[in-house]
């Protein structure tokens, strides 16, 4: 096997007194699929936000891609072209359409020239099934469609892995589904992807691993039919109850 | 507009007790002013006999019909609908103020030989030193935002050094430190100059603070997007941030322009041919101050609303474009 996508080794991180991140190891290979939940507070959002930088780590070694993260580097851009990345509030820009939404990245930072901008941005819309929204702007846009249209918009960037903040967190329960449908076609096409998330019928349907935090630190990283079935660890048991018992 | 409520009290103006105590209350104001010596008087002739012989009783006649014209006219307007009350009052308060500037018995002659140099040098000198200084000083107040929201102690410093000195100090003072200050320095600074670099500088201190509270309304989460897309500061500010805070720094900008048009008179005391400079020195040789003023103000006042017609169009065009 090929060397790992993402490797965490002994990460730390504090916000001045707190403990936010307890020796975090971690490792996501090409290809895989790794769904990380646990209670809110327990640092799971903070950890993905690592992988790409936008929160610094203190202690211990994230390497993404082949490229050591770390205070003085200035190369983190070209790490982060490759890391796409969805948020729980989308975070597109409102005074862009759809469209514009889409190449900007690759015509920006990739250089890519406009015409084959507009046929990426074309096909992926496509893929996420909106492209009759391509010149609505994102306020016009349901929150389902709009996170579709992040999704989108990452996918453009051609990332080597994907990470999602609590994707479905700020939707609409009948729009949960939408997004969690174009996610798992996004798994089955083998996008390498990493999801704070917890829908668990998606973990269920496509994480090859679940990584359980509590208090800022993994606390078990299991296969899913290990995980939901036989939890290993008390902290489990307790969040599994409270989150299955609807 | 505020928020439109759907209960609509019944307005002052129909309501009788209001107006009859209005009534009152006028009748007693101008009677206050003893108008039986003006051409109140000469109109209530027939009524009150000799004007100026009439005493207090010419005075309380003038003062109850004027005062029931007035009422009778508000009342009136009360019924139309807003449009035309916003029009009519408008026409009522500015026939107002031309009567009052006609009362001084004007020399309409002498500015009609004045008023086509007034403008082609005045308002032109003006336009120009407040168009070249709100240029600059939007260029100024870019970069002294982003300096403000650095965590570069050097930048910050010194931008909030500069917004405190050039917001602390008056823009007259200012005139005169750079136009007198630089010579001293060896750098003799001609008055047109220092005139844009003191309105520049101090409009650039104002503007900054406009300028990092617009960047500063901006969503963090649009930071993060970009940011996480491997956008770099300078094309994230440029690209993403500042046309999402142009909305909110369009309308205090227009203001800004708005008083730089009319501070830009405080550089007339350096001795730029500008409208105040011209308004003051036309008159002076025939004492006539009062015309030259009064033209300047309105003047002013055309180029001040000009300027406001064109800010609400703008406003209205980001609203359109951001929803």
């Amino acid at each position: 096997m090929s060397d790992p996508i993402i490797q965490m080794t002994n990460v730390n991180k504090w916000y001045g007194d707190f403990h936010a991140l307890k020796d975090i190891n971690f490792t996501v290979n090409e290809g895989d699929k790794i769904v990380v939940c646990g209670p809110s507070g327990s640092g799971k959002s903070t950890m993905i936000r690592t992988l790409n930088w936008l929160e610094a780590h203190q202690e211990g070694s994230i390497v993404v891609n082949g490229i050591e993260m770390h205070q003085k580097m200035k190369n983190v851009d070209e790490v982060r072209m490759d890391v796409g990345m969805v948020f729980q509030h989308f975070n597109l820009f409102p005074h862009m359409s759809v469209l514009e939404n889409l190449m900007a990245g690759p015509m920006w930072v990739r250089g890519v020239k406009e015409d084959e901008a507009r046929e990426t941005a074309m096909k992926f819309l496509e893929r996420v099934r909106i492209p009759e929204q391509a010149d609505k702007y994102p306020g016009q846009l349901s929150g389902g469609q709009q996170q579709r249209v992040a999704i989108a918009r990452s996918l453009c960037m051609n990332p080597k892995v994907m990470l999602f903040d609590e994707p479905t967190s700020a939707l609409d329960p009948e729009m949960v589904s939408e997004v969690l449908d174009t996610m798992i076609e996004l798994a089955h096409d083998g996008m390498t992807m990493v999801c704070v998330t917890h829908e668990m019928g998606f973990a269920k349907a496509v994480a090859d691993r679940v990584v359980f935090m509590d208090e800022g630190a993994i606390v078990e990283e299991n296969d899913p039919i290990s995980f939901f079935e036989n939890p290993q660890h008390e902290r489990s048991k307790n969040f599994l109850g409270q989150i299955l018992q609807h | 507009m505020l928020f439109a409520d759907t209960v609509v009290a019944d307005p002052a103006v129909h309501k009788p007790k209001v107006m009859a105590i209005m009534l009152l209350v006028g009748v007693i104001v101008f009677s206050f002013f003893g108008l039986n010596d003006t051409i109140f008087g000469e109109f209530m002739r027939p009524v009150i006999g000799e004007p100026t012989e009439s005493g207090l009783f010419g005075n309380v006649a003038i003062g109850l019909v004027l005062s029931m014209l007035f009422t009778a006219n508000i009342v009136l307007i009360g019924f139309l609908p807003f449009r035309y009350q916003v029009l009519l009052v408008w026409v009522e308060l500015l026939l107002l103020f031309l009567s009052f500037f006609y009362s001084f018995g004007l020399n309409f002659e002498f500015i009609r030989s004045k008023i086509w140099f007034m403008i082609s040098q005045g308002v032109f000198t003006t336009l120009y030193i407040s168009a070249v200084s709100i240029t600059l000083a939007s260029m100024v107040a870019i970069v002294g935002a982003v300096a403000k929201l650095s965590t570069n102690g050097f930048a910050f410093a010194i931008a909030s050094f500069y917004t405190s000195f050039f917001r602390g100090l008056p823009l007259l003072m200012q005139v005169y430190l750079i136009y007198l200050g630089l010579p001293q320095l060896g750098y003799v600074i001609d008055a047109v100059p220092a005139g844009i670099l003191a309105l520049t500088l101090c409009y650039g201190a104002y503007m900054t603070e406009i300028f990092r509270a617009g960047i500063q309304s901006i969503n963090k989460g649009q930071w993060e997007a970009s940011r996480s897309m491997g956008f770099g500061f300078a094309l994230t500010m440029r690209r993403i941030i500042l046309p999402q805070a142009m909305p909110l720094i369009i309308p205090p900008t227009g203001n800004q322009f708005i008083a730089m048009l009319k501070d830009s008179s405080l550089v007339s005391v350096i001795g730029v041919w500008e409208l105040m400079f011209l308004a003051r020195t036309l008159g002076n040789k025939d004492f006539r101050h009062m015309e030259m003023l009064i033209t300047a103000a309105i003047i002013y006042w055309c180029l001040s609303m000009c300027l406001e017609v064109i800010q609400s169009r703008i406003e209205r065009h980001y609203r359109t474009i951001s929803h």
